[in-house]
């Protein structure tokens, strides 16, 4: 592996991108949690709903601030480190990159607004209503964001004549055949991964030995959560595979080490190649490639072959894939017990190995998340617009993204040990209890 | 008006709304520190926090519509600016991140610390000193364009007297901004210790603010001819109005009335300045590779951009005008009594 610019460039890049996606997860996830318990808490008249709302959202502050911060640098790196790609790209796909700092405007201002107006209305739902406008802001930021980075997998809205761009449409890019899957399963991952780091917070909690009426209903709202956003998760995880196997076969191959063009294909789970590329140690599911790409054991997978070698994505891919379905699916099984054993009188839920397991699985999901990426981004590769412009070709030419790399390298390194510092010495200062004194005295 | 004068126009108001809120927000940053330092801070560093806080990201906002419109709109510029600009934007974009996540970190985590306040002050000059060099690099000179690569001039620019009168500019139209802005929010608040002490910060820096035009107008005049006579000579009024305003704005500071009136004659006095400045380097956006004209993305794109924005600044005015009410014109929580 040769240190150019390229491969500099890359690098950095996925430093940027890695750091920034958990907080914009957060950013896109919490939200949600913080208006159901906001509704919850005024609806029943709970004011331990009220105050999960107040906390969760104090919290959000430093989050998003690093979310802002991270996703300004990765805004700008785009052009600083990619020049030749916006350059090109910005032609068709502008657009929505525009729209999404109109969607982020419109988050920071409510956002603002409701941080700061918790007592500041008469009517008890005013406040509640402001949770709109963030969360629309904060998915659309979502959404347009993501329409960016499907157009790179299957750009369309213009034709290529000469090298130059023409008969350009922007909406047709920006509603390209990835869109619609890939958009669904970045926001649906974002709500439940959030879901699932507010129930890890909830279980750790009782699992100190806080086992007031405060963290169990934290836990019981956060777990639920998880397990319904987990299972349209593994709808939308599903319609991503099939889009895949249509659209872009060669990503799919890749990532489930699927050589031959056949039906009938069999899942690979984990393994090893050897020398001669021949899998090993794996765990064979007998046609449920197939089933996965078109729910019939009769649908016939693309396989790698099919691509000139310089053009087909690195094979460790695989892990990637394999790692994140695990996790997916640990993570809604592990939900999935906590809800029933909660409905089962007999059956006691705050069991110490479920708390753990639920604890785990906040972690394990953002350790998902990062997974999916790697294994969007780098099943993409050569490309950095398939079929029309490579990695290589797309990369600035300056000397100087070494000495940028460590300095970033280091800005992440002090953001994230603040942020977890600050974010534990927050809390550690005011324990629930005593707060919910402050706040709700008489109503206890 | 076509399509491509409508667009700069559009993002230069935008890099115009960066220029006022940010300033505001770097100053205060600034302010509270030195308060700070001279044991002042129980004067003005409520108030300064209660204004910021609801509205820090907001200003985030405007930097990010700028450049990324810029690139929207004008996608040469993604090319020179970013292979250029590399080094000194990573800087900007690293102390912007300082500054952000550290103003979060101490308003909501551990309150009153010294070395935060310092980062926060510190990266408040020194981010509109960076930001400033990409104006000052679009008046050409500091990059070296070959074929395929594009270099930046980094001992050019750190010896160009030019260079360094606009960072002057812009570090004291920081300074000067924020405290006509602060000395109005302490007036509305009703707070005389905070506004004497601010009124007294706009006094000291009204000065320097014209000093350093003047030179940014001298150093222009040997660095970039072209560009210096159009503004003499096509625009010269709208930079008097600037002066006119700046004056107006300093007599009510200094008589001690009418503080609302006096900031937005500085916004006044901003605005021509930074509009006389901005038309007159037209048709370039970077001297001599890029003109307004040919770096014009496709018509399509710009039709979009700009419907696009349109029907953004319908969602947005009425959402600032609503923080603006909530936090700025509400008499009792400028003055506290409103958590």
């Amino acid at each position: 592996m040769e240190l150019d610019s390229v491969m500099l460039s890359r690098m950095l890049t996925t430093m940027t991108l890695m750091f920034h996606i958990i907080f914009a997860t957060i950013g896109v996830g919490v939200p949600i949690m913080i208006a159901i318990a906001e509704f919850i808490g005024i609806k029943k008249n709970d004011p331990y709903y009220l105050l999960l709302a107040r906390r969760w959202a104090r919290g959000y502050t430093i989050t998003v601030a690093v979310g802002v911060v991270t996703g300004t640098a990765i805004g700008l790196q785009l052009s600083l480190l990619w020049p030749s790609f916006m350059e090109v790209a910005g032609q068709v796909i502008a657009l929505p990159l525009f729209m999404e700092t109109f969607a982020f405007f419109f988050e920071a201002i409510f956002l603002g607004i409701y941080l700061y107006t918790w007592d500041r209305f008469k009517g008890k739902w005013t406040h509640w209503l402001l949770t709109i406008p963030v969360m629309i802001g904060s998915s659309a930021s979502a959404l347009f964001i993501t329409t960016v980075n499907a157009f790179m997998n299957t750009p369309q809205g213009f034709d290529m004549k000469n090298g130059e761009m023409i008969n350009i449409d922007p909406i047709a890019a920006m509603f390209n055949p990835a869109t619609p899957s890939k958009v669904l399963h970045v926001v649906m991952t974002s709500y439940m991964t959030s879901a699932a780091i507010l129930a890890a917070i909830a279980a750790f909690a009782i699992l100190k030995g806080r086992k007031g009426t405060y963290e169990r209903k934290a836990l019981r709202l956060t777990v639920t959560c998880t397990l319904i956003f987990s299972i349209i998760v593994s709808v939308t995880g599903d319609i991503s595979a099939k889009f895949l196997a249509e659209v872009q076969p060669e990503k799919l191959a890749a990532a489930e080490w699927h050589f031959e063009t056949e039906k009938e294909a069999d899942l690979i789970f984990f393994g090893t190649l050897n020398e001669n590329g021949e899998i090993e140690n794996e765990i064979r599911i007998p046609k449920f490639l197939s089933f996965l790409a078109g729910n019939s054991f009769d649908t016939v997978v693309v396989g790698l072959e099919e691509f000139p070698e310089d053009e087909r994505p690195p094979l460790w891919i695989h892990y990637m894939f394999d790692i994140m379905v695990t996790i997916g699916m640990f993570v809604m099984a592990v939900a999935a017990l906590f809800v029933i054993m909660r409905r089962v009188k007999k059956w006691n839920e705050l069991n110490k190995p479920l708390l753990w397991a639920i604890v785990a699985s906040g972690p394990l999901s953002m350790v998902a998340i990062e997974a999916g990426w790697i294994l969007a981004e780098v099943g993409r590769q050569p490309w950095i617009l398939r079929g029309y412009m490579k990695v290589a070709e797309a990369a600035t030419r300056s000397d100087d993204v070494g000495i940028t790399f460590v300095m970033f390298a280091l800005l992440y390194l002090i953001l994230g040990i603040m942020a977890v510092f600050v974010l534990i010495k927050m809390f550690k200062n005011s324990p629930a209890e005593v707060e919910l004194e402050q706040r709700f005295p008489t109503q206890k | 008006m076509n399509l491509e004068l409508l667009g700069i126009t559009v993002l230069w108001t935008f890099l115009y709304g960066y220029l006022i809120v940010a300033s505001i927000d770097f100053g205060a940053g600034f302010f509270a520190y030195y308060a700070r330092l001279k044991k002042k801070d129980h004067i003005i560093n409520d108030l300064i926090s209660r204004y910021l806080s609801p509205v820090w990201e907001v200003t985030n906002v405007f930097f990010v519509f700028f450049f990324v419109g810029i690139v929207g709109f004008f996608p040469a510029t993604a090319y020179y600016y970013g292979t250029a600009l590399l080094l000194p934007g990573s800087v900007a974009i690293i102390l912007i991140a300082i500054r952000g996540s550290f103003y979060a970190f101490n308003n909501y985590g551990s309150r009153d610390s010294i070395f935060y306040l310092f980062l926060y002050g510190a990266t408040g000059l020194l981010i509109p000193a960076s930001l400033s060099t990409a104006l000052t690099i679009s008046e050409g000179g500091f990059l070296a364009v070959t074929d395929d690569k594009v270099t930046f001039l980094a001992k050019e620019l750190f010896t160009s007297p030019y260079s360094w009168s606009v960072v002057f500019l812009s570090i004291v139209s920081v300074l000067f901004i924020s405290a006509t802005f602060l000395t109005y929010y302490a007036d509305r608040a009703d707070d005389r210790q905070a506004r004497r002490t601010l009124r007294q910060f706009a006094l000291f820096w009204s000065m320097p603010t014209i000093v350093a035009s003047l030179l940014v107008f001298m150093g222009l005049q040997m660095h970039n001819p072209r560009h210096y006579n159009q503004a003499v000579t096509e625009y010269w009024w709208m930079f008097g109005l600037s002066l006119l305003c700046f004056g107006v704005a300093s007599w009510f500071i200094y008589v001690g009335r009418r503080y609302g009136t006096a900031f937005i004659m500085v916004m006044l006095q901003f605005f021509f300045a930074f509009f006389g400045y901005g038309a007159s380097h037209l048709p370039y956006i970077l001297y001599p590779y890029i003109t307004l004209h040919e770096s014009v993305t496709n018509e399509t794109m710009a039709t979009a951009l700009v419907i696009v924005f349109i029907l953004g600044i319908l969602l947005l005015i009425p959402s600032l005008v609503l923080l603006m009410k909530l936090f700025l014109f509400d008499a009792d929580y400028v003055k506290g009594k409103k958590k």
